[in-house]
């Protein structure tokens, strides 16, 4: 039996919002019965583009719909702009966690929210346009490369977990270890439009940081004679140390900008500020 | 106050009667022995043993030599499959079915591993009442099959498979014949006299003797190679120091089986006959999953369209009603039971399928409390179903 948050339970026993909102303003229909939960949401909006009612219905089990029902209490009362930044994380959080093997269904109350949305503005889901990569499930690599960076996934079992995908006949295991090793490698994302910026850890950033400095940027200023060192990482900005030739050449602060802060916003996050450590 | 179950998942696992335990409790205190010992305070355990057995065998119409004691059902099929293997080692086919317990289905998938032989699984298809076909079955046989393996009846739907037409087909040929009979024994006449089966694998806790004791059956002057390689207990046919308590309680069991196999056919069959009426006529949509007669007395398993079946049994549960379901979300995976899908069960109705499994303990007001119950909660995941309205517009 699953182990799950009293307040699963609840939303789950007590549903709020179930139902359809006619003519509504953004409709969002994700899943299907074969994959074993779908989900259908329709919002209201004042002048203000301000949620003032959502509703759902859902088809699946006690995750799926406390996930629906957390979603539609979570964007009342927002603006798009606000709504558009839930993350499937956010809906977990609100219920209190959901087991691991479940996290598909707060990514289902996100997509849904999407897709909502995008009805209402009229424009095409990033998703569509991926290629299949699950076929069981209808999973394509678009999604999973956004599930790998936006929960951090690390392993074939974690991608099942949120997506669905490689949870059927097993095949695309190994496309899946490709996009996991892809992400891992440091290798820029692919842009999703509608997502909210990524958030990466400290450490995170440190790691990619170091990993990019070591493959590629010390050993282009190492044929030169110069070198450099990572200081700190403070938010965006990047403490470097220029050694060497460099530590010397007049044109150093051209080479920071032009070249290791493009390179390292190419490859870890597009907001980074090198700059150099002086005592 | 203690909580009433109402326990309709007897196909997961039963209670032990509370005569089985109060066989088994002496064993576990003052007579500890063990029944290899030499002296006679371990020798008394022996002969414990050899009633049990004794119980067994008539419970099968067999004799007693014929059963072996294992951990489970599970140790049961593997020790009966790769004994049979290793007695045709030039033989590389294997016949099962589709809808099979994983304890046969993941084992033939993975016998090139165990083995280190390529081998050849034929996995036969059922129709949609979950029925095999006899004529297909006698046509995937061949010289090169080394042991068939079919259940007796099917833990999900309860079908029924014509084991005894089946084996005879098989000896016809010489071929090893296997049956999981986890779900049949106890629930229907069995007769290994006039059933040509080689092998048959019980499970213990199926028939209210506890978890952790199975037994298979070896015709005599079946080729045998044991699994668990140790002693010389059971004739050495399973090395282990015996579960002297379990194996008491199971030929206990085993006698109360005999005695209450009548009652499975009529009272417990009423029961379930009833509920499954029932809940056909009082909820719309809703699917019978299986062949109406070739089935045991104590399984129904209902689909009800639109809805998903973990919803259903949470909600069962807070009226301490305990069933199970072969949608996808109950079991971890995320696709709905090998056996649905094998009969064809369109999605629609497969994840919301749930199986009650009856016993003699249960009783009229627990089927009447069921069916007033149950179809407010359907109605109730219907209405919020986005998939009920697209049909019934």
């Amino acid at each position: 039996m699953w182990d799950y948050t009293d307040k699963v339970k609840e939303h789950f026993l007590n549903p709020r919002n179930v139902g359809e909102i006619e003519k509504p303003d953004g409709l969002g229909d994700v899943g299907s019965l074969a994959c074993g939960d779908a989900l259908k949401l329709t919002f209201k909006l004042d002048d203000n583009e301000r949620i003032v009612d959502a509703r759902f219905k859902t088809f699946g089990c006690a995750s799926a719909i406390a996930s629906s029902s957390a979603l539609t209490e979570m964007i009342k009362g927002l603006t798009l702009e606000e709504a558009s930044e839930i993350s499937n994380e956010d809906i977990a959080d609100y219920l209190g966690g959901l087991p691991k093997e479940k996290m598909h269904c707060s990514v289902l109350g996100r997509e849904a929210l999407e897709a909502a949305i995008a009805n209402y503005r009229g424009v095409e889901l990033p998703q569509a346009e991926g290629e299949i990569v699950c076929e069981c499930f209808g999973v394509t690599d678009v999604e999973i490369r956004r599930a790998i960076s936006e929960s951090n996934l690390r392993t074939v079992e974690d991608v099942t977990n949120f997506t669905k995908a490689g949870g059927g006949c097993g095949k695309c295991e190994e496309k899946i270890l490709e996009l996991l090793n892809e992400s891992s490698r440091g290798e820029k994302l692919q842009a999703i439009p509608m997502s909210g910026p990524r958030r990466m850890t400290n450490i995170e950033k440190i790691k990619k940081i170091e990993k990019v400095l070591e493959r590629e940027i010390k050993p282009t200023l190492k044929k030169d004679g110069g070198n450099i060192e990572l200081i700190d990482v403070d938010g965006d900005y990047v403490l470097v140390s220029l050694r060497g030739t460099c530590a010397s050449c007049a044109k150093s602060q051209t080479t920071l900008k032009e070249y290791v802060e493009k390179k390292l916003r190419e490859q870890v996050l597009d907001t980074l500020i090198v700059e150099e450590y002086r005592q | 106050m203690e909580k009433q179950i109402i326990y309709m998942d007897n196909n997961a696992t039963t209670r032990v009667a509370p005569e089985v335990l109060e066989e088994m409790l002496p064993y576990f205190s003052e007579l500890y022995g063990n029944p290899s010992s030499m002296h006679s305070f371990g020798g008394q355990i022996e002969a414990k043993i050899g009633e049990a057995r004794k119980k067994i065998a008539d419970l099968l119409n067999c004799s007693p030599e014929e059963i072996v004691f294992t951990s489970c059902g599970t140790e049961s099929d593997s020790t009966a499959i790769l004994s049979a293997l290793q007695s045709n080692v030039e033989k590389r086919h294997i016949v099962t079915t589709r809808v099979e317990h994983p304890a046969v289905k993941n084992l033939s998938e993975n016998l090139d591993i165990l083995t280190g032989h390529k081998h050849r699984v034929t996995q036969l298809p059922v129709a949609a009442d979950g029925t095999v076909d006899l004529q297909q079955y006698e046509d995937s046989l061949s010289d090169d099959t080394a042991i068939v393996s079919i259940m007796w009846a099917n833990n999900e739907t309860g079908v029924i498979f014509p084991i005894k037409e089946m084996a005879e087909i098989a000896g016809e040929r010489n071929i090893l014949f296997h049956t999981d009979a986890v779900q049949a024994v106890g629930k229907i006449a069995i007769d290994l006299a006039a059933v040509p089966v080689d092998f048959l694998s019980l499970s213990g806790h199926k028939l209210h003797a506890p978890k952790g004791i199975g037994v298979l059956y070896v015709r005599k002057g079946t080729p045998y190679f044991p699994f668990l390689i140790g002693g010389h207990q059971e004739h050495g046919r399973r090395g282990g120091t015996e579960n002297v308590t379990s194996i008491i309680g199971l030929g206990k069991a085993c006698e109360l089986a005999a005695r209450h196999i009548d009652r499975e056919n009529t009272t417990v069959k009423q029961l379930r006959d009833k509920l499954e009426n029932g809940l056909l006529e009082k909820i719309p949509n809703s699917i019978l999953n299986g062949h109406k007669t070739a089935r045991l007395p104590n399984t129904t398993n209902v689909s009800f369209e639109y809805v998903e079946g973990e919803a259903i049994l949470l909600h069962l549960d807070r009226y301490n009603i305990c069933a199970s379901s072969g949608s996808a979300c109950t079991s971890g995976s995320l696709e709905p039971s090998h056996v649905l899908r094998a009969m064809g069960v369109p999605f629609t109705a497969a994840h919301g399928s749930i199986r009650f499994s009856l016993s003699v303990y249960n009783n009229e007001d627990e089927v009447d409390f069921i069916l007033e119950k149950l179809p407010p909660i359907i109605a109730n995941l219907r209405e919020m179903s986005p998939f009920r309205q697209q049909r019934h517009k």
